[in-house]
């Protein structure tokens, strides 16, 4: 069973240092990739825009239970005021990153992970490398930006979505005080929180962008093998957010 | 790993501007082949030349990625599937090495991609997308996006498999044709005897990672040798065996397991 352990240990940390040399390989191509824009646009459009949707609504539903939650818990204290910066905080520094990222993974990772893995599977990044054209800059390098700008705007989205859902609860169902909702958040949340709350969304963006070109460019070309590279796209995403916002959060303190 | 070497002792010249054909069983390395040739594969050793460029292998570096990629320019690969971009229509598909390689106006790519695919007729279907496209129609927008850089070398991995005989007489009839017309050097990897016979100049037969016959499609027809005749005449048994490597057949049907 140790033995086992150890293995496994070992493949991980190969594995992570595989996809570290992945990312040098993407940044020495990114300036040339950058000469054709117009591909990277289409896939912040892939991976941002065709996320919208899922990521508004959790993004008011999560809000909605940080109303709830934030609400019943400040009561108590007797401070129903300090909604507006508890939500905010929360939203913005913490859960916004965060559930974006894992819905990110689900969403657009998996997305990208089985169409590189697919295009594989069918020869079509050999047809590509036979016709001269390098298919790490034509088809992950724009894959991998497109997720990388994608990230923190989504999650910008998110928080902001979030905290409309709060105030929904809070203000206009739970009876707080409009004015103390938003004063009390203007005064509270600073610059600081803002800031971690953005580099955060940027590096989940590029983390999770990184693991799902990374999966789907190396999947075995075979019908099992990008359904693997699927499926650990989604759990190695989640593993280094999770991971990576601990690190963050520390070094924010 | 499995480190067996998939070729030992392979020696092979491919004339220029002929048809020549690489037959041989399932599993002999055919595709292998057109991968060393073109530089997707290094050769643990040995040397592949392509026009008088050494290719190189894992021993002694030969071109450098910019210089293969130059080399590759002048090659044009019919992959078995296919291979065409599933995201870009059929005249995207034909225009892709173009926009890729040229700063040609978009009125001259339009010229050149409707040439193309009026030669393998299919230019009524320049605005399918390649999900909308049969087999056979498959592989040719593939042939005419394989020629649509004009190369000098053209590579055909398998280009038979799973057509229709309509659709297999046409490829057929293509391969020759270009190869005529555009004064091309063609490769073709297969193993349907039958087609490959009728439009080659000269077979390569590969089998356990050498060549084992060489010359006309007549010249092997009338080779005499068992291995030649088995995979010409298409016998079940013979020099390539029937059976994948087993024990005992009866001691070890009579072995159930879990029987005692």
């Amino acid at each position: 069973m140790f033995k086992d352990l150890g293995e496994s240990l070992i493949d991980s940390v190969v594995r992570v240092g595989a996809i570290g040399r992945f990312l040098i390989r993407l940044t020495v191509q990114v300036p040339r990739a950058l000469l054709r824009f117009d591909l990277i646009v289409a896939q912040i459009y892939n991976a941002g825009a065709l996320s919208l949707v899922i990521i508004m609504l959790s993004g008011l539903f999560v809000g909605m239970v940080v109303g709830l939650q934030g609400f019943e818990l400040l009561q108590r204290f007797g401070s129903e005021d300090a909604l507006g910066t508890a939500a905010a905080i929360g939203l913005v520094k913490e859960l916004g990153p965060v559930i974006t990222a894992l819905l990110f993974a689900g969403r657009a990772g998996t997305a990208l992970a089985s169409e590189i893995g697919l295009m594989r599977a069918t020869d079509q990044l050999s047809a590509m490398e036979m016709m001269a054209v390098d298919p790490v800059r034509h088809v992950v390098v724009p894959r991998f930006l497109g997720g990388v700008v994608a990230m923190p705007l989504l999650a910008a989205i998110f928080s902001v979505i979030g905290i409309y859902g709060a105030q929904v609860i809070g203000v206009q169902i739970m009876g707080v005080d409009s004015g103390s909702f938003w004063s009390q958040m203007r005064a509270s949340v600073a610059l600081e929180d803002v800031t971690e709350g953005i580099v955060k969304s940027c590096v989940f963006g590029v983390a999770c962008s990184l693991v799902a070109v990374y999966e789907g460019y190396n999947a075995i070309p075979t019908a099992e093998g990008v359904g693997r590279a699927t499926t650990r796209t989604v759990v190695t995403s989640a593993v280094f957010t999770l991971f990576l916002d601990y690190l963050i959060t520390a070094s924010f303190l | 790993m499995n480190r067996r070497p998939v070729f030992a002792g392979l020696s092979m010249q491919i004339p220029r501007s002929r048809i020549t054909a690489v037959m041989g069983p399932s599993g002999t390395g055919k595709t292998t082949l057109l991968r060393l040739i073109t530089g997707q594969l290094r050769a643990d050793s040995g040397s592949i030349r392509v026009d008088g460029a050494t290719l190189g292998s894992r021993l002694e570096p030969g071109l450098n990625r910019g210089e293969l990629y130059a080399l590759r320019r002048r090659m044009g690969m019919l992959f078995q599937n296919g291979a065409l971009l599933t995201d870009l229509s059929v005249f995207e598909n034909v225009a892709f090495p173009l926009r890729e390689h040229t700063r040609l106006p978009e009125r001259l790519i339009w010229q050149l991609v409707l040439t193309k695919l009026q030669a393998v007729g299919l230019r009524g279907a320049a605005h399918l997308m390649p999900s909308e496209l049969s087999g056979g129609m498959n592989r040719r927008v593939a042939l005419a996006r394989a020629i649509v850089m004009d190369p000098e070398i053209l590579l055909y991995d398998e280009p038979f498999v799973g057509l229709d005989p309509v659709s297999m007489g046409v490829i057929l009839r293509l391969i020759r044709r270009l190869n005529d017309a555009l004064g091309l050097t063609s490769i073709v990897v297969s193993h349907d005897v039958q087609e490959i016979s009728s439009v080659a100049d000269t077979v390569f037969l590969l089998s356990g990672g050498t060549v084992v016959a060489h010359g006309t499609p007549q010249e092997l027809h009338g080779n005499t040798s068992d291995i030649v005749k088995q995979f010409m005449g298409g016998l079940a048994d013979g020099p390539v065996p029937f059976h994948y490597p087993a024990p005992d057949y009866f001691a070890e049907l009579l072995d159930r397991p879990g029987a005692d």
